[in-house]
């Protein structure tokens, strides 16, 4: 029932005015829910920062957590349990959505540690050109040949002709783009480890790795979003 | 128990229900008709002699007066509920009721019942008022609280404008459910089942598919999808449409200048789609005023050829949400299917391709009533919210939003801050700053969608952020957090970090009533009512029986009086001062059964008194100049060809 966590700043409960840890969902005296504790996404399921996660166990918490925080539970309660309860279970959800998606999860952990991610749709002009200021050196040939391609085959789709043969070479590419997407997973898995495992410098070492693939996994999922859009138009 | 009951209320484009946990089942109420369904049909009486303020009526006795004066008669206003001036007139041109004349832009819109105006929460207030009596009798004791349902498509707008119905109707909206969820924890009560399910709803006027994973009692929607303008009533005006142009070129009878025989037409047009699901072909047999019959014969498969476009528009949806949920159709392990559409065999034909049933060896789930598994799930809900029950005492319903939360960023396109399909309550925060040194607002335009563009999104609230302290441009951080609570609403709150000032927000909702014009339009005769209880049923129960004795009164003026027989008059005659007698008493229970005993008496003759306003309204009244046209779309061409049909 309670969550002991990091922070140590001593508040008196609402209801039964005896003082308790800050970030604490429920009262440890009186077990009343208390208003949104700080902390991270992390301490909500009493979790330390880390990279590989037991899903299963994440997934078990949350439910668990659901049933005692959710509004359903509150719906005859006083106005602060009501209000306290929304928002406790606005965060828990909150927290559940980002920890159990895994580029999700890796984003919001390096951003806790000072990391400037990429915003999801930045460098993309949504007319339809992928930008190029920012190609990964290794992709630079391809991305510009694609992006020929997707021109074309646009062109071609508004005068409403078939190109059979630039399919095939798309969804060529897409299978391409969709491989390098995997590599760049089982990569940041890797990173994980290191992140999860490792001493301070191997920890920072990894945060630098990570950013590099998130930016060029972003990139890359821009291009498959593109060949995916333009092939089922 | 201290608390009241509370109820589960299913608020339908076509049909209302109400509903509760009888122990461990929940059971529908029903009706002093005896029936589980009220009519979602809403019509002002005649101004009384003394010139006061007309009665509203609910239910069947309104839609028996909607083929005699259908300007008196207003149905499926939920496609009306949180819609703006525009949308709703193009609404409105299937439909024989018109906008107050005085309506502007940005106003909620009203619409012209009789000599009066109602906005569309007043007009569902009218028929939760109607659901909360029937429930009240049930229980003879008072009900103040209710979990309502909504289509899980609909938007902010729809939402509050439901749950301003609620309040008017003088209920405490505990929770609004989704329907297809609600459909779900029907289903889900008996069977401790683990697995993946879909729900799909296709109701009088919306369409829904959910997807949810069961796990431990805990329904977590993964998905959602929809379109709250699809549903039964666009088979409806496609058959209407298609009898009307038919009637006008093959006979020169235009019809459609005569509300009054165009409802006639779709009473048919209904009974023909309903006898459809069942027979291989239904007819059209309508004598027109010049002496000719309209006569067709619909065979099945050209009916399902007609309403194919109509179903197919539920194919993109139910795609979108499984992929949105991260699935194939062969991981979901059982389909349950919702509204009273489900009954076309074309649309279970469709589903079942859809999911991959048959090959899979499956079946959907018809098993429940699909016009009464939404309320039975919303009595369900409403065990749930009491927290007193063992049989739900385990159960929780995590649902999503159904559409993305934006911000309107510089260039007018959409920053999105919350997902759809997030489980909600879900929130987002923000910072905003100053662009002028010295300004002191902040103006933010939320919108919901998923377009790229803020105008191609549905505009949901203008915010004003006020009392900035005045500093140097871009200094003040102001922090906005955006909750969508568990009705699916947002809540914002907003804060200035450097001041520690809290800022003001002013809310413009873009569609919809401001609390003082809830405040003002809430129905008459609540304020008192709970004080005693007791008298109030008695007022009511005298109302019921006056109502019924005036409509005998003026019976045997009625043609239809002369096809009854001699014993029917009698039985009338002795039920008649029976219920006299009981109004006299102050036992409203005795009142209340006596009424009944009228009611029950007088059917047949009310079935006769249809029968001959369905005649009428078609010979006679089309000898009026009088009546509005209905809009131009109604006459938009159609792939029906005349030689299809006798």
């Amino acid at each position: 029932m309670l969550k002991i966590l990091d922070s140590a700043v001593p508040v008196a409960c609402w209801s039964c005015s005896v003082a308790h840890n800050d970030a604490t969902l429920f009262c440890p005296h009186c077990s009343k829910i208390q208003p949104p504790p700080g902390g991270d996404f992390f301490s909500v399921f009493g979790l330390k920062p880390c990279l590989n996660l037991d899903l299963m166990g994440l997934e078990h918490e949350f439910h668990r957590l659901s049933r005692k925080l959710h509004p359903d539970r509150f719906a005859r309660s006083g106005e602060h349990e009501r209000e306290w309860s929304l928002a406790d279970t606005a965060l828990l959800n909150d927290a559940y959505r980002t920890l159990k998606d895994p580029i999700h999860r890796t984003e919001y952990l390096l951003k806790l540690h000072g990391a400037e991610i990429g915003e999801e749709h930045a460098g993309k002009d949504r007319k339809g050109k992928v930008d190029t200021s920012r190609v990964p050196a290794d992709l630079l040939e391809e991305v510009f040949d694609l992006n020929m391609q997707l021109e074309e085959m646009r062109m071609a789709r508004k005068m409403g002709e078939e190109d059979p043969a630039l399919q095939v070479s798309l969804e060529q590419a897409k299978r391409k783009f969709d491989g390098l997407l995997d590599e760049v997973d089982d990569e940041l898995r890797a990173e994980w480890k290191k992140w999860d495992e490792g001493d301070a410098g191997v920890r920072s070492g990894a945060q630098k790795t990570m950013v590099a693939l998130l930016d060029r996994r972003r990139y890359l999922s821009n291009l498959v979003r593109d060949v995916t859009e333009t092939l089922g138009d | 128990m201290a608390e009241g009951r509370i109820v589960g209320i299913d608020l339908g484009t076509t049909n209302s229900l109400v509903a509760y946990m009888q122990g461990e089942a929940p059971v529908v109420i029903p009706g002093v008709d005896g029936s589980n369904l009220v009519p979602s049909v809403v019509a002002l009486d005649p101004i009384p002699a003394d010139g006061s303020r007309p009665t509203v009526t609910v239910g069947n006795s309104a839609r028996r007066v909607l083929i005699e004066t259908p300007e008196r008669v207003i149905y499926s206003v939920k496609r009306l509920m949180g819609r703006g001036l525009s949308e709703v007139q193009s609404e409105l041109k299937f439909f024989p009721f018109q906008l107050a004349d005085d309506v502007q832009e940005g106003e909620v819109p009203r619409i012209q019942l009789g000599e009066l105006r109602f906005t569309p929460p007043e007009i569902s207030a009218y028929i939760l008022r109607q659901l909360k009596r029937n429930a009240e009798r049930f229980f003879g004791a008072p009900v103040t609280q209710a979990v309502i349902t909504v289509p899980a498509y609909f938007n902010d707008a729809q939402r509050q404008a439901t749950k301003d119905a609620g309040r008017m109707a003088g209920l405490q909206v505990l929770r609004l459910v989704n329907e297809p969820t609600a459909a779900a924890l029907a289903y889900g009560l008996d069977r401790a089942k683990e697995g993946t399910i879909a729900v799909y709803d296709l109701g009088g006027g919306t369409f829904d598919i959910s997807i949810l994973k069961l796990r431990d009692g805990i329904f977590e929607v993964q998905s959602t999808n929809g379109d709250t303008h699809l549903g039964g009533d666009d088979i409806d005006n496609l058959l209407l449409t298609i009898a009307l142009d038919e009637i006008h070129a093959e006979h020169g009878v235009d019809l459609r200048k005569h509300p009054g025989a165009v409802q006639a037409v779709r009473k048919a047009a209904i009974e023909a789609k309903i006898s459809l699901s069942t027979e291989a072909a239904a007819q059209f047999d309508i004598e027109l005023p010049n002496g000719d019959r309209y006569q067709r014969e619909i065979p099945r498969a050209v009916f399902e050829q007609l309403i194919e476009s109509i179903l197919e528009r539920t194919a993109g949806p139910c795609k979108q949400a499984i992929a949105d949920a991260g699935i194939t159709p062969a991981q979901i392990d059982e389909v349950v299917m919702v509204g009273g559409s489900t009954r076309i065999p074309a649309v279970r034909q469709l589903v079942d391709d859809l999911f991959h049933l048959s090959e899979r060896g499956k079946k959907p789930h018809i098993e429940l009533n699909p016009d009464e598994v939404v309320a039975l799930g919303a009595a369900v809900q409403a065990d749930i919210l009491a927290g007193t029950s063992k049989s739900t005492e385990e159960m929780l319903l995590l649902d999503v939003t159904p559409l993305s939360l934006g911000i309107e960023a510089l260039g007018g396109t959409v920053a999105r801050i919350i997902q759809r399909n997030s489980t909600i309550p879900a929130s987002a925060t923000e910072h905003f700053t100053t662009g002028v040194d010295g300004q002191t607002n902040v103006a933010i335009h939320v919108v919901q969608g998923e377009r790229e563009l803020a105008a191609d999104c549905r505009s949901l609230a203008r915010f004003d952020l006020k009392g900035i302290p005045p500093m140097s441009a871009g200094l003040p951080r102001i922090e906005v957090k955006f909750l969508i609570d568990a009705d699916g609403i947002l809540q914002v709150s907003a804060r200035e970090q450097r001041s520690g000032k809290a800022a003001q927000i002013e809310v413009k909702p873009t569609y919809g009533l401001t609390d003082e014009q809830v405040e003002s339009m809430i129905l008459e005769s609540f304020d008192h009512a709970e004080e005693d209880f007791a008298a109030r049923l008695l007022i009511e129960a005298r109302n019921e029986a006056e109502t019924i004795l005036s409509a005998v009164e003026r019976a045997p003026g009625s043609p239809a009086w002369a096809n009854l027989t001699n014993d029917e008059r009698t039985a009338i005659g002795l039920a008649r001062d029976y219920l006299i007698k009981a109004k006299k008493t102050e036992d409203s229970a005795a009142i209340r059964e006596a009424t009944l005993i009228l009611d029950h008496a007088t059917r047949r003759f009310a079935e006769l008194m249809m029968e001959a306003a369905v005649t009428a309204a078609i010979r006679g009244k089309t000898m009026d100049a009088a009546g509005e046209e209905l809009g131009d779309e109604l006459t938009a061409p159609h792939p029906m060809a005349p030689a299809e049909f006798k």
